[in-house]
């Protein structure tokens, strides 16, 4: 299995380290080109606002294509850029996740913090690093985890996204959770 | 949650943010309008000032905290984290930027030291805090004070990067060595290295340093930004490099008005778009000559620069802290 993890900027070598340890073979993606080889991608935390304009129009284009075809899974930044639309400001989505989600939404940095949430039932610590909120979900969006009464990880079809950083905790679940999800598309 | 717990999880929140911006550019900024210039270009973070670090050197004086007003200014332009300098040493300057809301503090050797020998208590903020060093035992002393991101200082304002690359340099070989000292070895090492032996320790666990470690001071093209990740760091500081003109004194622009030509400090804004997206691609793709070669032929000219060979010691802002 062969997951690319979109290395532009950000903590892309958080989730690279994660992956590998739960058996994964990693790709470190600079160049869309890169997509074609792979059965998965991550794209990780950092600023969206750099990864679009590092993707510029074509990128974006391409990875529009890929995250229709294969399964992806975003965390903070990442969850945003799959998002159908974005607040705070609007910028471009990739609509591979019926959402509306909005950057920021916890405040500043000095509002980042570390919580315990519930994924399928069970708890679990999520670091929220200047995190966006999930304001809205279409109906056919599963909702995987939540903090309080906020969806925090989602799924819709073959894309995943966390609106914290599971890359940053110990707790390797979601990860899991996101190659269980790239195993049963590549075998049917 | 336990105390230790609890200072355990607030400095994974501060190096969780550093983690956020590696691979990225953090851009000097002095106006709103330049922060919006480096957020189009793709910065991934920007550091609001009141003078760029070229022009604290051209014009002298006592170089403080930006106004809040200023550094306001900023963070309600763009979305982006906004960083900010304090003095080495001035926890009120730091205690202030909290309060404000900044993402980061840079407790910097860029502004006039306001203390002889003590730097900030780091641990005592929520804010994280970044610092610069020259060496290996310079960065441990600042993590041992909570310091959540490293920086090697090079020499800010002069666009050289030849002090950034000795830095980065000096701080790799020495995390090299001690991976492969003996136990006892560490004990000698760290009264050597003036750092605590814990993290000296750690450091030869793990051949890196416990939190990021970026590099500052005279990146001024692509080319530049490529040499200093390809040497070890992580992520980069552009400080006068982006929006630095010609010159690097001129009265219109101490009076916030800039005419952008050749007699200016500042470079006009669709150059230093050019230079900044540049830095950004250069940064992210520093291992690829193709791409390093197609967006240095799009930024036609780069600050003018300082030698740093032609300064005096005491024109040295990297001899501030200890």
């Amino acid at each position: 299995m062969r997951i690319g993890v979109l290395a532009l900027q950000g903590d892309f070598d958080a989730h690279r380290q994660r992956l590998e340890e739960l058996g994964a073979a990693v790709v470190l993606v600079k160049k869309v080109e890169e997509l074609d080889s792979l059965d998965g991608l991550v794209i990780p935390g950092g600023e969206s606002s750099t990864f679009l304009r590092l993707l510029g129009e074509s990128g974006l284009k391409k990875l529009h294509e890929f995250v229709r075809m294969k399964p992806t899974f975003g965390t903070c930044a990442g969850a945003i850029l799959l998002a159908r639309e974005v607040e705070d400001p609007r910028q471009a989505g990739l609509g591979a996740i019926d959402m509306v989600i909005r950057r920021n939404a916890y405040g500043r940095q000095i509002d980042s913090s570390i919580r315990q949430g519930l994924f399928r039932g069970s708890p679990i610590e999520m670091v929220f690093i200047r995190a966006p909120k999930i304001e809205r979900l279409g109906p056919s969006v599963e909702v995987l985890a939540k903090e309080g009464n906020d969806p925090v990880v989602v799924r819709q079809g073959k894309a995943m996204a966390a609106t914290f950083h599971p890359e940053l905790s110990g707790d390797s679940r979601i990860h899991q959770e996101f190659l269980e999800l790239v195993a049963n598309r590549t075998i049917s | 949650m336990s105390q230790h717990n609890g200072s355990l999880n607030s400095l994974r929140l501060k190096t969780g943010l550093a983690e956020m911006l590696k691979g990225g550019v953090i851009m000097d900024v002095t106006t709103a309008e330049q922060a919006l210039i480096a957020e189009k270009a793709g910065a991934a973070a920007v550091m609001a000032l009141e003078r760029v670090p070229a022009q604290i050197r051209a014009e002298g004086g006592v170089a403080r905290m930006a106004s809040p007003k200023k550094i306001r200014e900023i963070m309600d332009a763009v979305s982006i984290p906004v960083m900010a300098k304090c003095r080495i040493g001035h926890f009120a300057e730091a205690q202030i930027l909290e309060e404000l809301g900044v993402d980061y503090v840079d407790e910097s050797e860029v502004l006039t030291p306001a203390d002889e020998s003590h730097h900030v208590d780091k641990h005592a903020f929520q804010v994280p805090f970044v610092c610069g060093a020259r060496n290996l035992g310079e960065a441990l002393r600042r993590i041992a004070e909570g310091a959540a991101m490293i920086r090697t200082k090079g020499e800010a304002g002069t666009g050289d990067v030849v002090h950034a690359v000795k830095h980065i340099r000096q701080i790799v070989q020495e995390m090299k060595i001690l991976t492969v000292l003996g136990e006892d070895e560490l004990y000698a090492k760290a009264k050597e290295l003036a750092a605590p032996y814990e993290l000296v320790k750690l450091v030869a666990t793990q051949g890196k340093l416990p939190v990021p470690n970026f590099s500052a001071g005279g990146i001024a093209t692509p080319a530049d930004a490529s040499l200093v990740m390809q040497l070890g760091a992580e992520a980069v500081f552009v400080g006068s490099g982006i929006f630095m003109g010609k010159r690097t004194s001129c009265m219109q622009c101490q009076e916030g008005r800039h005419a952008y030509d050749d007699g200016c400090a500042f470079a006009p804004p669709a150059e230093a778009d050019r230079r900044a997206r540049a830095i950004v691609r250069a940064t992210t793709h520093y291992k690829d000559p193709k791409v390093l070669l197609e967006v240095s032929s799009d930024v036609p000219t780069a600050m003018k620069g300082l030698a740093i060979a032609a300064l005096d010691e005491a024109q040295m802002l990297q001899t501030r802290g200890w």
